[in-house]
């Protein structure tokens, strides 16, 4: 008797959390990460956008960040309702395409406008930023790994296990050392206050004062400037150069709405989509929009080299960096 | 003392069905009762080993289980041991001040200082850090005085913040062991002119017996798997527990043999600790008494007194002290929190309400079967405290794969939540549950057998009246945590139908720290609003 009541509890509970039925209109699925499509993220202004122009509703569906994101899909397989997936980052596109799940498509040449050279019939990048250490202006911090390592600067950082930029550090690092990247994890070690699970978790520890730098983005600086008028957050220039992010979205070769996802991809490189990014994703558009950046980007810093791993040198550096990575810090 | 067996005859003889014309109409009510129970640890069994089963059978190839994954389980073992021991240990003197001693303000202090345990990780870690983090009170206090910061980060940051969530729930749930002694043995104490020793020997020490194991699996269980905490706290990979070894396996590999073998090596863990402390708990055999609430004319001494006041300002110290961090960083932003923070808000309520009325259900269900029917519940316990233990990612997961085929799992996305929550609220409500209904069945049983009491009619007059604290307690306990659980259902949230939790975390993710904070002054707020509401809706007329 019990067991009913409660079945019937929940299925009263139901319609509650039922999506309101499309209105004939073809629904365009987009799968995307939360912070994209939360009520800060770029994903309303994105929406009210897209079908301006589409005729089609276009829906997102969030799952935790990019790796939950793939997980989701491998999971799904063939089955899933996805024409696009979108928040995809360079590390995980290698993981991706062999799935077989996505199509190539077929924008010919967009003139993007990011620090290294796209080339990819299958993903289409949407925006990008550079890895980096944020500080307090006028601190005396480190700008090299292995000064950083001999110095007693305090550092959060974010662990590649469990978030996007604890990961990025890990290639980072690779990258710009390759073979001796554990002994400068080594030296890093006595300078690691703690690694948290992802990001929102240290950078909220090193506002609070934490630590003297947290492991964030070059744009990072750009949200306290333009949203809170404080320009006191600096991103720390590293002379070894600094890792990319470049987040990508893609096709679903099986979609039933191929055109329109196709649409989607072209429309997400015009102003309309670009335009959004930089005050909600805080990030570097892909293409830079007609109207330039907003004022506080222009006071950030730009790296002179951008270190990134092809797709699947990425794959590969990835579970290395990692061993290295436990083995520095795990005694 | 010289009735102590009297009850237990008296449950034998039950048992064994010694009246005919009582033992043929008890089966029959006994038959509904097991029934309901078995239900229910099946429904709990789905949930647990039914969605590792369903990862399992979409894992392709073989596992391997590498030196990494057993340091990993070493360290889960030893730091949940370690903080289980070390929050009970505290928490007996904090329990037996409380229990006896009045003093205004109490029932507020004992609501409050409940609070760490159903706050949601993130915001308790961030309280916990304002006070003894690198930049915290405690660190800007030595700092005056020419001292360095102190370090929090270790093994021993761990304990002290798994110390800090469940000392709170090792009090509240050692203070209902005192609280179930009837008055009239501390009368008879009283009259008998028996020393606190006495007290101790006789009445406190079996009580303890009784009620400590439990206490322990519990915290233990729950801090098996910690992983945000641990790490954070722990201060790198060297804390690295089970459950950052599934995250591994799942989100760097998407090795979900790997994943599922390791959420049922944490399964097993921890089925291992429930059976060895439900076989070490001695059952509480008190005697039958009259219901009453305690008053204690032992404690009266002035050494006691003082005792009992420094234990417990020690530990309202240590539990408010973030609590009060929380609030202060929290309020200057309470003024412009975000619309949506108010739906989101309404949401949490509603989820938490369908949370409290399923584990109400599963509990009630679970532990009349237990308690009737001995034999099954000795099975049937075990299985009710596996959820805790259960690894969220692969609840997710596995009922993500289960749900997947049949329907839109993100239409789904709330109930649920609902429903996992309840499930995971499920072990402290047999905590409070079973030894309550035990005793009630040990204290009217053979009253109610020889009225022919029986089906609705015992339930309602005489289970769930005496049921009514431990009930209410569960209520308040399975609606808080649901308030500040950010579900395992991450992995197919609805965009439009965030709950508080959720929407902190966004916040927090587009760098909204300030109004992260206030969000979490008002996920505090609620929480410990629907925990009073339902803790007190089951004392309504109690004096404690």
């Amino acid at each position: 008797m019990f067991h009913r009541l409660a079945i019937f509890a929940a299925l009263a509970a139901l319609p509650l959390a039922l999506p309101a039925a499309a209105q004939g209109k073809p629904v365009l699925t987009v799968y995307t990460y939360d912070s994209f499509v939360s009520e800060w993220g770029p994903g309303p202004a994105i929406e009210t956008a897209f079908e301006a122009i589409c005729a089609c509703d276009l829906q997102f569906v969030a799952a935790g960040d990019g790796a939950a994101l793939l997980a989701r899909l491998r999971l799904e397989g063939t089955r899933t309702k996805a024409d696009v997936v979108l928040g995809l980052d360079t590390n995980l596109t290698h993981a991706a395409a062999e799935t077989g799940l996505f199509g190539l498509h077929g924008l010919g040449d967009v003139d993007f406008d990011m620090p290294v050279e796209w080339e990819d019939d299958m993903f289409v990048p949407y925006d990008w930023s550079y890895f980096a250490f944020v500080g307090t202006r006028g601190a005396d911090l480190p700008t090299d790994f292995r000064a950083l390592g001999a110095s007693d600067a305090k550092i959060l950082i974010q662990d590649p296990r469990s978030s996007t930029p604890g990961l990025g550090l890990l290639l980072w690092i690779k990258a710009a050392y390759g073979d001796e990247a554990q002994a400068i994890w080594e030296g890093l070690a006595d300078n690691i206050v703690t690694v948290t699970k992802g990001w929102s978790e240290a950078y909220g520890m090193f506002l609070e004062g934490e630590a003297d730098i947290v492991l964030s983005y070059t744009t990072s600086p750009a949200y306290h400037v333009i949203a809170e008028d404080d320009d006191t957050k600096v991103a720390v220039p590293f002379s070894e150069g600094h890792y990319l992010q470049v987040e990508v979205a893609a096709s679903i070769a099986s979609s039933d709405k191929i055109e329109l996802a196709n649409d989607f991809l072209r429309f997400m490189v015009t102003d309309a989509f670009q335009s959004v990014i930089p005050t909600t994703n805080w990030m570097y558009p892909a293409v830079t929009p007609t109207g330039g950046l907003p004022e506080g980007f222009y006071s950030l810093i730009v790296p002179d080299t951008a270190l990134l791993f092809g797709a699947d040198e990425a794959d590969h550096a990835r579970d290395v960096a990692l061993e290295e990575w436990l083995t520095a810090l795990g005694r | 003392m010289a009735d102590r067996a009297g009850p237990v005859t008296g449950r034998a003889r039950v048992r064994a069905g010694v009246l005919p014309v009582v033992g043929a109409v008890g089966r029959v009510a006994v038959t509904r009762t097991g029934i309901a129970g078995v239900a229910a640890t099946l429904a709990v069994l789905a949930l647990t080993l039914g969605t590792v089963a369903a990862v399992l059978i979409r894992a392709e190839g073989g596992f391997r289980i590498g030196p990494q994954d057993w340091a990993a389980i070493r360290f889960t073992l030893w730091q949940a041991a370690l903080s289980a021991l070390l929050s009970v240990a505290l928490a007996v003197p904090v329990a037996r001040g409380l229990a006896r001693r009045r003093f205004p303000g109490r029932a507020v202090l004992v609501t409050l200082m409940g609070a760490p345990f159903i706050l949601p990780v993130i915001v308790a870690v961030l309280g916990l850090l304002a006070v003894f983090g690198r930049s915290g009170w405690v660190s800007q206090a030595l700092g005056l005085i020419g001292f360095d910061p102190i370090g929090i980060y270790g093994l021993h940051g761990v304990i002290l913040a798994h110390v800090f969530f469940n000392l709170p729930l090792a009090t509240r749930l050692i203070l209902q062991g005192w609280l179930a002694i009837p008055a009239e043995r501390f009368r008879l104490a009283a009259t008998l002119d028996a020393t606190p020793r006495d007290i101790a020997r006789l009445l406190e020490r079996p009580m303890l017996r009784a009620v400590l194991p439990g206490t322990f699996m519990v915290i233990f269980l729950i801090c098996t798997t910690s992983f945000a905490v641990a790490l954070t706290l722990g201060g790198g990979p060297r804390a690295t527990t089970v459950e950052l070894a599934i995250y591994h396996a799942f989100r760097l590999d998407f090795d979900l043999s790997r994943a599922a073998v390791l959420a049922l090596i944490q399964l097993a863990m921890s089925g291992a600790a429930a059976l060895i402390a439900l076989r070490i708990a001695v059952p509480v055999v008190t005697g039958a008494g009259l219901d009453r609430s305690v008053r204690r004319w032992d404690a009266d001494r002035l050494a006691l007194r003082v005792i009992d006041a420094l234990w417990i300002t020690l530990a309202a110290t240590f539990l408010l002290t973030p609590l009060a961090a929380i609030a202060a960083r929290g309020l200057p932003a309470l003024a412009d929190l975000p619309v949506q923070v108010w739906a989101a808000a309404w949401r949490s309520l509603w989820v938490a309400g369908l949370s409290v009325a399923v584990t109400l259900v599963l509990a009630l269900a679970m532990t009349l079967a237990i308690v009737r029917h001995p034999r099954m519940g000795r099975w049937m316990e075990p299985v009710g405290y596996l959820a805790i233990a259960a690894s969220p990612l692969v609840i997710g997961t596995g009922l993500f794969l289960i749900l997947f085929p049949l329907t839109d799992p993100v239409a789904l996305a709330l109930p649920v939540t609902a429903l996992v929550n309840a499930v995971m609220a499920l072990p402290f409500a047999l905590r409070a549950l079973v030894p309550a209904a035990a005793e009630v069945e040990s204290r009217f049983g053979r009253l109610a057998d020889s009225l022919g009491m029986t089906g609705t009619a015992r339930l309602t007059r005489l289970t769930l009246p005496r049921l009514r604290r431990p009930l209410g307690f569960s209520a308040a306990l399975a609606g808080a945590l649901s308030m500040g659980d950010l579900g395992v259902v991450t992995l197919f949230a609805d965009p439009g139908q965030a709950t508080l939790p959720l929407l902190l975390y966004r916040l927090m993710a587009a760098y909204r720290m300030d109004q992260a904070a206030g969000v979490a002054l008002l996920l505090l707020g609620l929480s410990l609003a629907v925990f009073w509401i339902f803790d007190r809706g089951g004392r309504v007329d109690a004096d404690v």
